[in-house]
């Protein structure tokens, strides 16, 4: 398949990982994908086993459902339970657990939950049938977001007053700088997410190299983008660098697409946000600009249970990269992704769930 | 007068006029034998053979009606290959309709009309039925059950205690059609070309088995996939499968639909494929003998059983790295991102 198979070839994938040794000779390094999608790739590529032995690779916070916290699932589950209320999500959020619940139980006991493919979907929806509110779960970084913020543009246009988003959008910088400042994580590069710089471009991420000296490069899903991508980080170890790398040119530009996130500001504005396990970090959310308030789904009144949050559950360390699954007592024990404890476990793109389906020794 | 209902009423499901009404007009007329005519309480059969396969599978499928199948056709598919695949011919079926209220008689007269192409196709007689009327709101238009009976060719005797290290892992064509299709017309995702794979395998298999390889083990992945039959099969045994990704075969517009969506085509369901497990030996003859007929085109070898690691499945990757291929945990969902 054009587009795909050139990234797959074994033989351009080899020749890269024969670059990265002899890039390292043999010296340890740790370098962290950041985005979700990357770490689900390196597994499931077979890639991860072919790195020489001294790189090791930490995955980040960038998965979405993995860092939403439980108050936010609560109050989507309180929201669940109105009467007159539907709730419409992607399909990854469908099991997370909550404080006391999760989505798919709530739609068992009989809450009107649905699944869709697309925000747009969602709009649909409300403007089929105005006799309900219909909320959808935002939840996602800025990959996600310009398409949420056109639904509710979309919408808006519509005049209907029965769609409502629950904002729980991330913005990945702020994360990144939080991390950079994590004087325990301290890794010497970063594999920057190529869906989300997409859109936003490399240019919010030159903090990295002007303020913290960590090498990083912005790169595909691909097995030959994620190998070239991490050559081009052992260049810069090696040569002692630190810069802002595009990878993954067929899709990145430096100034992102100004469009997006155009659509994406006209919307919602940063906000201070709570990071599932890593806490609170300055300006990493969302909110509606005021003028769109009406959409927004934090204001049905509702009553949210009082957040609990298992305290085995190591996933704010793993979401670091200060710990890896396995470092976990309830990894693959108490938890595992037919049922999860904590959040990294469920998503398909959860690190716990990575290094669970793929990871296991064989 | 009033005029004749168009849809299932209640009334369809109270063992009444209606009912019998319901039997003479839209069943009997498409599965007419002597032995269903009796309308006895049970069908009274010969019995076929020795050994005997026996084997349930109730249906639900939303749309009933999608590219390359309906409701009608995978149940009998699904309850055939279910049979074929312990090396039974398949016999005599029961059908049980649980119909919903409201459904339109010609909804109902056109799975019929399926049914009965598809058990001419498999060579199987409808013998034995129910219908049931549900309350509106209550069913999705039209469950069905299908049971099975199927004569076990003589000394044929499939188990996964026969496989051993060295043996060859054979799939009988392209994975995924199945559960493609049906998610692309459901979600209405526009991906026009994909088709279920929905077919009786029994005439396959019986080219197999009469071709005198070592067959020893035989699973159609219907839900959870080609991974998680593989796994079926090595759970709790001395010997695992390794599966090399580049020899799957998979067409590439469900290739397409699956890198969309974010799904794994090793998880998706198959109504008309079988997975063979055959001694290294008779292996390519195997592939020859498969691949000579009409469903076993595609027909590919795609790994083969190893003593270690145990109890697993592995896959080795495109570009020559391992994983572990794990069962499908939950429902395969679309992703955020």
């Amino acid at each position: 398949m054009k587009y795909l198979d050139e990234f797959r070839a074994p033989e351009k994938v080899q020749s890269c990982l024969a670059e990265i040794a002899r890039l390292l000779k043999g010296r340890e390094a740790r370098i962290m994908e950041v985005c979700g999608t990357h770490t689900v790739a390196l597994f499931r590529s077979g890639l991860k086993k072919l790195l020489p032995k001294g790189l090791k690779l930490l995955s980040g916070p960038g998965c979405p459902v993995c860092v939403t916290p439980n108050s936010y699932l609560d109050r989507a589950i309180a929201l669940s339970r109105l009467p007159g209320v539907t709730v419409t999500t992607f399909g990854d959020m469908f099991r997370v657990p909550g404080s006391s619940s999760s989505l798919e139980r709530e739609k068992a006991s009989g809450a009107d939950i649905r699944m869709v493919y697309s925000p747009a979907d969602a709009v649909e929806l409300a403007r089929q049938d105005p006799s309900r509110k219909f909320v959808f779960l935002g939840v996602g970084f800025e990959t996600t977001i310009p398409g949420v913020a056109s639904s509710v543009l979309h919408a808006r246009s519509l005049g209907l007053r029965n769609f409502h988003v629950l904002c729980g959008h991330k913005l990945v910088p702020p994360a990144l700088r939080a991390l950079a400042q994590d004087k325990e994580t301290a890794v010497q590069g970063l594999l920057l997410p190529g869906h989300v710089c997409t859109v936003i471009g490399s240019t919010p991420c030159r903090f990295l190299a002007e303020e913290f000296h960590i090498p990083s490069v912005v790169t595909g899903f691909e097995p030959l983008d994620l190998a070239k991508g991490i050559a081009m980080l052992a260049r810069q170890i090696a040569e002692g660098s630190a810069h802002i790398e595009i990878q993954y040119g067929r899709s990145v530009k430096p100034e992102g697409n100004p469009k997006a996130v155009s659509v994406m500001d006209s919307v919602f504005r940063p906000c201070a946000s709570v990071w599932r396990g890593i806490g609170g970090i300055p300006g990493s959310g969302l909110e509606f600009r005021p003028e769109f308030s009406a959409f927004d789904a934090a204001r049905i009144p509702a009553e949210v249970e009082p957040e609990r949050s298992n305290p085995g559950c190591l996933c704010g360390s793993v979401l670091k990269g200060t710990r890896t699954p396995a470092d976990c007592p309830l990894f693959g024990a108490a938890c595992t992704p037919e049922d999860p404890v904590g959040a990294c476990m469920v998503s398909s793109e959860g690190t716990c769930a990575a290094h669970y389906r793929y990871g296991r020794e064989s | 007068m009033a005029e004749k209902a168009d849809r299932i009423l209640l009334a369809h499901g109270s063992g009444g006029r209606l009912s019998h009404e319901l039997v003479g007009s839209v069943v009997l007329p498409e599965l007419s034998n002597p032995v269903l005519l009796e309308l006895g309480d049970s069908a009274v059969v010969e019995s076929p053979a020795p050994r005997l396969a026996f084997t349930t599978d109730s249906h639900t499928v939303k749309p009933l009606f999608f590219p390359g199948g309906d409701i009608g056709r995978l149940s009998v598919c699904g309850t055939v290959n279910d049979l074929a695949a312990a090396g039974a011919k398949p016999l005599y079926l029961s059908l049980a309709l649980i119909i919903e209220e409201g459904l339109e008689l010609s909804v109902l007269s056109k799975v019929m009309r399926s049914i009965r192409a598809a058990a001419e196709e498999a060579g199987v007689s409808v013998v034995a039925g129910d219908t049931k009327v549900v309350e509106k709101g209550s069913g999705d238009g039209l469950f069905t059950n299908t049971s099975g009976i199927g004569a076990v060719r003589e000394g044929v005797t499939l188990s996964p205690s026969r496989i051993e290290p060295g043996d060859k892992v054979l799939v009988t064509g392209t994975i995924g059609d199945h559960g493609a299709a049906v998610l692309s017309e459901r979600q209405n995702l526009g991906f026009s070309s994909l088709r279920s794979d929905c077919a009786p395998l029994w005439g396959l298999v019986a080219g197999l088995l009469d071709a005198g390889v070592g067959v020893k083990f035989m699973r159609d992945p219907t839900r959870g996939g080609l991974a998680t039959v593989l796994n079926e099969a090595v759970h709790g045994r001395a010997f695992g499968i390794r599966v090399l990704e580049p020899d799957v075969p998979v067409r590439e517009e469900v290739r397409a639909f699956c890198e969309v969506l974010g799904l794994d085509p090793l998880y998706i369901a198959n109504e008309g494929k079988m997975v063979v497990v055959v001694a290294a030996k008779d292996a390519e003859r195997a592939l020859g003998v498969v691949r000579s007929q009409p469903l076993g085109r595609e027909a590919a070898i795609i790994g083969d059983v190893v003593a270690e690691p145990k109890g697993r499945v592995y896959l080795s990757t495109r570009i020559k790295g391992t994983r572990v291929l794990d069962m499908l945990v939950g429902e395969q969902f679309p992703r955020i991102c």
